[in-house]
């Protein structure tokens, strides 16, 4: 399924222009990145491409064809940025929510969740309430009720936001194995430029409120990708080219002159 | 083992305290039974101190005599009176739960009723108690209706609150899962809903023990706590009221507790979470 956005724009009803003019690509199986700082308007496209808003201008088309938030909203793996666990939910209970609401019968979907639960490394707590999960584990059950649903694309809302960040680290090098093996499209949000560059075969950079695409950047950097890659120079350039559009305007902002 | 226990650990706290269990029963049930001990003996030592009438203020020792010795009218009594109790507070639980729902399913619903809903609980009970009885006659029915009146109010706002307060963002999470608006309110309006009713089920439960006993002063067919109350008021039998009072307050801790314990086996991840 390929995914595309063309001249999003999105202005909501009392007035804050959201989004202003952004469009993007996410092809079959690629990881594609959305950076730009808070208030650039990453939650509003997620939530556009889910079906959960009308966008004022622009469209969404997937396999080249234009369709409305009815027909997109139930068909992305949508995951925002708090976990959302039910805590009146065991781990498990969580995880086969969406194979639940899908229809799929109780056993069956329990069986499903039960073998992932090891890659997710949640293995010993598919029975603990929510509240016995660490952030990084609360995270990874969240992601794998998202991957358990079946869509074919997921758009993640800064995932990995709230934790510390040396558990981030972990995260994203566990996230792009599950990735690498699944081959699902993911489009990924997040304000961290370095976790941008390190995740994505394609970067694309909002400007500050409204939001609009600054810079597109391919990061052609090989795989499968360590964390051990963020420190070699191929990485800052690629880190430094992102930054630059950014940093400008958060300058200007702050009168400052550079 | 967590970071925070680990840190407890070695700042030299103990990780597992040895005989949990009683130890945990005990530092709950010793501090009110204690208080409670004190507060019988500061009476019982005023009564023998100040030399006052039994008739105005009897001892405990009294209250407890005139217990063992109208204990079988206080449990003919009680049987009525938890009978209206219990047929009342299950009227109210019923309609309280059913008027939630339908007000925080539907707005225009919420318009139309939740005014009234505020004005069934502001006009003053004694004003409505003689007309219920001219309308249904002396039998249990008024008495039931206004048990029913006095402990819907709260089981019906408690649960109010607690259908609308659903996380939002949950509920946008459930609508990209596909699901519909009756999936939605069993997967996560009526969870976060139940601490909410069963906080008020509890006041409830309070509740209906007041109304019962006043529903029988109102219009009493001669049996009941609240009756019985009246009756040994009129022949000063002060002793007598209080062991009426010590069963009413019996009835009333152990409501409670009922519904403490249907709480703790419906919503079990609530108190595990605090």
């Amino acid at each position: 399924m390929r995914l595309e956005a063309e001249g999003l724009a999105k202005r909501y009803p009392e007035g804050v222009q959201a989004l202003a003019d952004v469009s993007l690509e996410l092809h079959e199986g690629e990881f594609v990145a959305v950076v730009g700082p808070s208030g650039a308007g990453k939650s509003t496209l997620l939530a556009i491409l889910a079906g959960l808003l009308e966008p004022t201008a622009g469209r969404v088309l997937v396999d080249g064809a234009e369709v409305g938030a009815g027909v997109l909203l139930g068909r992305m793996g949508y995951m925002p940025q708090r976990d959302l666990l039910m805590e009146w939910r065991t781990t498990l209970g969580n995880a086969t929510l969406g194979l639940e609401l899908a229809g799929v019968e109780r056993a069956s979907a329990r069986k499903l969740a039960l073998a992932e639960f090891p890659r997710f490394g949640l293995a010993g707590f598919e029975d603990r309430r929510p509240s016995a999960l660490s952030g990084g584990m609360r995270q990874r059950a969240a992601l794998l009720r998202t991957f358990l649903a079946g869509r074919d694309v997921l758009l993640l809302d800064e995932p990995f936001g709230a934790l510390d960040a040396i558990t981030r680290e972990a995260m994203r090098e566990w996230l792009l194995g599950v990735w690498e093996a699944e081959r699902k499209s993911i489009l990924f949000v997040t304000h961290d430029v370095p976790e941008a560059v390190f995740l994505a075969d394609r970067v694309y950079v909002l400007s500050e409120r409204p939001g609009r695409v600054a810079a597109v950047v391919d990061v052609d950097l090989p795989r499968p990708r360590a964390l051990e890659l963020t420190g070699t120079p191929a990485f800052a350039a690629l880190c430094e080219r992102l930054l630059a559009p950014l940093r400008a305007q958060a300058r200007a902002e702050l009168g400052v002159v550079s | 083992m967590s970071a925070g226990t680990r840190l407890v650990v070695a700042l030299g706290g103990r990780l597992e305290p040895r005989p949990r269990r009683a130890r945990g029963v005990a530092r709950r049930v010793l501090p009110p039974l204690a208080v409670g001990v004190v507060l019988i003996g500061a009476w019982e030592l005023y009564v023998a101190l100040s030399g006052v009438s039994s008739q105005i203020a009897p001892g405990p020792g009294d209250v407890a005599s005139a217990l063992v010795r109208d204990r079988s009218v206080l449990l003919s009594g009680a049987g009525t009176t938890l009978e209206e109790i219990a047929l009342g507070y299950a009227i109210a639980a019923v309609v309280g739960i059913g008027l939630a729902v339908a007000l925080s399913s539907w707005r225009i619903v919420e318009r139309a009723l939740y005014p009234w809903l505020v004005v069934s609980q502001v006009i003053p009970l004694p004003a409505l108690a003689p007309i219920l009885v001219l309308w249904t006659g002396f039998d249990v029915r008024p008495k039931l209706i206004v048990v029913a009146l006095v402990s819907f109010f709260p089981i019906a706002v408690n649960a109010i609150d607690g259908l609308r307060a659903t996380d939002p963002e949950l509920v946008v999470l459930l609508r990209t899962l596909g699901a519909s608006r009756r999936q939605v309110f069993a997967i996560a309006r009526v969870p976060t809903a139940l601490p909410y009713l069963f906080s008020g089920l509890r006041v409830a439960a309070a509740f209906a023990v007041t109304g019962a006993v006043f529903a029988e002063w109102v219009g009493s067919t001669g049996v009941g706590l609240g009756y019985l109350i009246l009756s040994y008021g009129n022949q000063t039998a002060t002793a007598d009221v209080f062991a009426v009072v010590v069963v009413l307050a019996l009835i009333g801790v152990a409501l409670f507790a009922l519904v403490g314990l249907a709480e703790r086996v419906a919503v079990p991840w609530w108190r595990a979470s605090e």
